[in-house]
């Protein structure tokens, strides 16, 4: 199946639907519902969210390739992109509402406290992405190098739960939910690529390549 | 003393905010409502946190105790619905809910140890050993939030002289009741059940600390501790332990359960100290519930001038 001209329409409700925890967030907001304490609520809410989206983007490709669905790859960019969208709220939710623009706390926080280190490397990495996310970056980059580039999601994504898991007081059952997740996706890539090397052990493709030869793996 | 609190119209008077919402609630939720189903969040989620409506009983001849402090109370609503209460959830909006049907009667506890007086004491015989006085304490939770809480009680030293301690008793001992039938928190190993906290005798019998069993002029929520708990206003707020039925006088240093469990992270002393991070996160400042800007925090929660001379000659580093 090739969803042809309705992919605009697919894009159209997926972009709404990724605004939707923000929507949400706002309403709760407006309406005094956000609980005792609200900050903590904002900030927690945009930094699961930011690994929920980071997680969706390194699904695609898993997804197109299990089930057939090759265009399903003209959706990663925007997934990717709102992965950097929360992983900013979350961000600037630190920056103002925790510590209030005080760059000296935020720099000793960055070196003292491994969670935010974390967090702070996580956040850091996407910022490359998201710039390089058009298409005439992949262009000026080359398909390669920016491939290559673009294999930052992954430390990314495990500092981003590494900064999960070291944050949460005692209970880690939902930061144990993402690195189960994401060990399985990595694993997936893993595999693929030691298949792909058996299968063809003259090829010298670099690994990586392996999930990523159709043209239309890079960008839209 | 009753800082921003009306005289003639009480809490309980007031409609929750709950029910005079609930039509606006809809509409808004009506619209809302096909944007969730597209991110799989459950429409339960969005009304979280669920605000709790009580029918606590009041608590009469109220005195006004020693200590307490004039700054701006936490409302009922924010002390009762945002609870760390892991014996019913690690989630602090969910007690409240959980602890809906929890039951406080009959409740025994039991007194033991180094003591000449052992027994079984009625909940209700122990609330009737002083009359009922109001404190209005901050407290601090070792996340870094905080609350100025009105607790109704009397000191906790009242009971421990009933008891008569012998010359062994150095600390003491709180244990707080297992029922994981009732605590569905408790079902889970998150920590080791029951939970255990403890106290140096002298920390014990000061007459800050106390044994509560009512907030704001009211019988003491489920969600908050009941029927009977500690609190230890200049220590991290998970040293004041809830729903005791075990009070033990002992000669060795109990072993207190957060202790245990991270012993790095969380000491037997667990004083309020900005100058003693946790290993994670800094403990210089505090977000006050309802307050937009973070406040510095105060040694020994602000109560330094009362405990400090319990600790003189101590490193409070080693001994965090």
């Amino acid at each position: 199946m090739t969803p042809g001209k309705n992919l605009r329409w697919i894009k159209v409700v997926l972009f709404f639907a990724c605004l939707a925890p923000l929507a949400l967030l706002g309403w709760k907001a407006l309406h005094d519902a956000l609980g005792a304490n609200p900050i903590q609520v904002i900030t927690f809410s945009t930094g699961t969210w930011t690994l929920v989206f980071l997680l969706a983007t390194l699904s695609i490709t898993p997804l197109r390739r299990l089930t057939g669905q090759l265009w399903l790859i003209q959706l990663r960019r925007m997934v990717g992109l709102f992965a950097f969208f929360y992983a900013c709220l979350h961000f600037t939710t630190y920056i103002w509402l925790d510590k209030f623009f005080d760059v000296h706390e935020m720099l000793k926080d960055v070196v003292k406290r491994p969670f935010i280190t974390a967090g702070f490397t996580a956040f850091v990495l996407l910022i490359p992405l998201a710039i390089t996310s058009t298409r005439g970056m992949i262009v000026r980059l080359g398909g390669k190098t920016w491939q290559c580039l673009h294999r930052l999601i992954y430390v990314s994504a495990l500092a981003g739960v590494v900064h999960y898991i070291w944050l949460v007081k005692k209970d880690e059952r939902v930061p144990a939910i993402f690195a189960t997740i994401l060990g399985a996706l990595l694993l997936y890539r893993i595999l693929s690529w030691a298949l792909q090397r058996t299968k063809s052990p003259s090829s010298r493709r670099p690994p990586g390549r392996a999930w990523q030869q159709q043209p239309d793996a890079i960008g839209e | 003393m009753s800082i921003g609190k009306s005289q003639d119209l009480k809490y309980s008077e007031v409609t929750p905010k709950k029910w005079y919402m609930s039509r606006r609630t809809f509409i808004a939720a009506a619209s809302v409502a096909g944007a969730t189903v597209l991110t799989g969040r459950s429409l339960r989620e969005m009304f979280s946190p669920a605000e709790h409506a009580h029918a606590a009983s009041k608590i009469e001849n109220l005195k006004k105790g020693p200590f307490s402090t004039t700054e701006k109370e936490t409302p009922y609503k924010d002390i009762t619905n945002y609870n760390n209460y892991y014996e019913f959830s690690t989630d602090k909006y969910e007690p409240a809910g959980l602890s809906k049907d929890f039951k406080t009667r009959p409740w025994t506890v039991s007194l033991e140890g180094e003591a000449k007086k052992k027994q079984s004491l009625d909940v209700d015989s122990i609330i009737k050993l002083a009359p009922a006085e109001e404190r209005i304490y901050r407290l601090r939770c070792v996340e870094g939030w905080s609350m100025v809480i009105p607790w109704i009680g009397f000191p906790l030293s009242v009971l421990l002289n009933k008891m008569e301690p012998t010359s062994k008793a150095k600390f003491v001992e709180f244990t707080t009741v297992y029922d994981p039938k009732q605590m569905p928190g408790q079902r889970r190993g998150v920590l080791d059940w029951p939970y255990v906290e403890g106290l140096r005798m002298d920390e014990a019998m000061h007459p800050l600390t106390i044994l509560a069993f009512g907030l704001y002029d009211e019988v003491l929520p489920n969600q908050d501790g009941a029927p009977l708990r500690i609190v230890v206003p200049w220590k991290y707020g998970f040293k004041s332990a809830k729903a005791i039925v075990k009070i033990r006088l002992v000669e060795q240093q109990p072993i207190n359960t957060w202790n245990k469990s991270a012993p790095d992270e969380y000491g037997f002393y667990s004083n309020v100290n900005p100058e003693v991070d946790h290993p994670r996160w800094s403990q210089a400042t505090e977000r006050r519930i309802g307050e937009f800007r973070k406040r510095p925090t105060l040694k020994f929660n602000g109560y330094g001038d009362q405990v400090a001379s319990l600790y003189a000659g101590m490193d409070l580093r080693k001994n965090f």
